[in-house]
């Protein structure tokens, strides 16, 4: 029997990525077109960020994507000097949430952002991105 | 129903390296709490092995550590919940006996984590995180509670003083504890010298001195029923309520990034299940693996209002003489913070605290003591509420 091929699409997203295989790979797709993108429940309308396959309220697997547009409010963020096996490369660097009201979102400041710039509450944008080892992910602009 | 009580503790040195194997290290843990509650092997009717996986190579330790304990054949268990691994075994261990499946039943918490790098440790650490939509932007634990501070110091005026406050109190006790890993005395000014590494940033606004150190070790609780605790000890320390809570693992499913809600929740049902409020609580051991989990403990467990929790320690209220003395023995912050043997260490504390057996670090006559352990970053909550006869 010929060996069935894996989605392993997931395994693009990040500096490093720990996961291969999920049902929601088509995120990977928008990313790579340029769009950050959650679900949304078909029957509940709950809004998801990061997107999921399911969902609990109505227990359905119909979910629609959204793109995640328009500016959010810095929650907090932080810049290693530090950090974890696979990440040494990209120091110093800075996490952070910003808050779009609907759903938040997670990820890093874009590098070319000085960190004396930013200030919690300042509006931000999620843009896609490619991370220094050409993997894909999105980095946070100013708006 | 009766009570359920804890009769035994006991606890390993906390160490940055164990010269020995995970069992060796549970056995020192073992050993003085069996002591404590004068029991041998044939009076534990069960044990709850409590750790963090991954930090050592033996899959499954529960088996293997309860034979070297000679615990076989009574039916042994793991528990796990990252950080808080041990007080959720106490949890788990309070069902099996309150349910009246068991009448004693030891609960041990260990972790060797000297034999991985810190690189290392932080990576599997942060895989305590979100795996799938947040480890790929390179997060370890102490980014996580950075952004916390961050959200602190924007709300509330915060600064990286009131944190570095947490570090002194931590190191002035933890020169009285025997068991704790750093026993040296720290100042304000350490944090202010290039040359110190208190000083040095480890994640904005997390400077060296805000931050817990891996540790090996290993504790050991014994809990009983009503009848088996009064049959074995003169001085049983009644568990009075218990709470527990998850919360959404990704910070992007959280409120706010000023508190943890985990805490503010468990400890409300602890209180409740105690029909106690915080005013009552006369000693508390609470998760600092950071200086601002300390501050923001304070306020999720009522001990301040929001945003107070730098002006009560800025009071030395948390001080042994204070209104509310908390980590009186070290906290996490000077023994070391050896994930699944960590709550068990806050428990021993506490009992040890109500029984008048703390030594220097002893608060005059405490009546209640409360315990508040964390695991991951909010992602699970345990409080615990203590009292003597």
């Amino acid at each position: 029997m010929a060996k069935k091929e894996m989605d392993t699409r997931f395994a693009k997203f990040g500096t490093v990525s720990f996961t291969g295989i999920s049902q929601v790979n088509d995120f990977i797709d928008h990313l790579e077109q340029g769009k950050l993108m959650g679900t949304r429940c078909t029957a509940s309308g709950r809004v998801y960020f990061p997107p999921r396959a399911h969902c609990f309220e109505s227990m359905s697997s119909d979910m629609e994507w959204f793109e995640v547009t328009g500016s959010g409010k810095l929650v907090s963020f932080s810049t290693l000097k530090y950090a974890p096996t696979g990440f040494k490369e990209d120091l110093p660097y800075t996490i952070a949430l910003l808050d779009f009201g609907d759903c938040k979102v997670f990820g890093r400041i874009d590098p070319a952002v000085p960190e004396t710039e930013l200030a919690v509450g300042m509006e931000m944008r999620a843009i896609p991105a490619k991370t220094a080892n050409g993997q894909l992910t999105y980095v946070f602009e100013k708006a | 129903m009766g009570k359920v009580g804890i009769i035994g503790v006991g606890q390993s040195r906390f160490v940055r390296a164990y010269p020995g194997s995970v069992r060796e290290l549970a056995f020192e843990a073992y050993r003085e709490a069996m002591a404590d509650a004068k029991m041998t092997p044939r009076d534990i009717d069960a044990t709850v092995i409590c750790s963090a996986p991954e930090y050592d190579k033996q899959r499954s330790p529960a088996g293997v550590i309860a034979e070297y304990l000679g615990l076989n054949p009574q039916p042994t268990f793991y528990a796990e919940t990252l950080c808080s691994s041990g007080s959720t075994g106490l949890k788990l261990a309070y069902a099996l006996v309150k349910s009246g499946l068991h009448q004693a039943v030891l609960v041990l918490g260990f972790q060797i984590m000297s034999q991985i790098s810190s690189e290392e440790s932080q990576e599997r650490m942060g895989r305590g995180a979100d795996i799938q939509w947040e480890s790929p932007f390179g997060t370890m634990m102490p980014a996580y509670y950075a952004m916390h501070a961050q959200a602190h110091m924007a709300k509330y005026g915060t600064t990286p003083e009131d944190l570095a406050r947490v570090r002194v109190k931590s190191a002035l006790y933890g020169q009285f504890n025997d068991k704790a890993m750093i026993r040296k005395p720290a100042t304000l000014e350490q944090f202010q010298d290039p040359e110190h590494f208190f000083s040095g940033p480890v994640a904005t606004p997390l400077r060296g001195g805000d931050c817990c150190a891996n540790a090996d070790g290993s504790s050991c609780l014994i809990v009983a029923s009503e009848t088996v605790a009064r049959s074995f000890s003169d001085k049983p320390v009644w568990i009075l309520g218990l709470g527990a809570a998850s919360a959404p693992v990704n910070m992007a499913g959280r409120d706010n990034l000023t508190g943890l809600a985990v805490a503010e929740q468990a400890g409300r049902q602890a209180y409740d299940m105690a029909g106690i409020g915080p005013e009552r609580v006369d000693v508390a051991e609470v998760h600092d693996c950071f200086t601002i989990a300390e501050i923001m403990a304070y306020e999720n467990l009522g001990f301040a209002k929001p945003g107070e929790g730098p002006a009560l320690i800025g009071a030395k209220e948390t001080y042994k003489e204070g209104r509310i003395p908390v980590n009186v023995d070290g906290g996490l912050l000077s023994k070391g913070h050896p994930i699944g043997a960590t709550g068990g260490s806050q428990f021993r504390t506490i009992v040890l605290q109500l029984r008048g057996e703390a030594g220097e670090m002893q608060v005059p006559n405490p009546a209640i003591g409360l315990v508040h352990n964390i695991g991951g970053v909010g992602l699970y909550g345990n409080v615990a509420i203590l009292g003597r006869e």
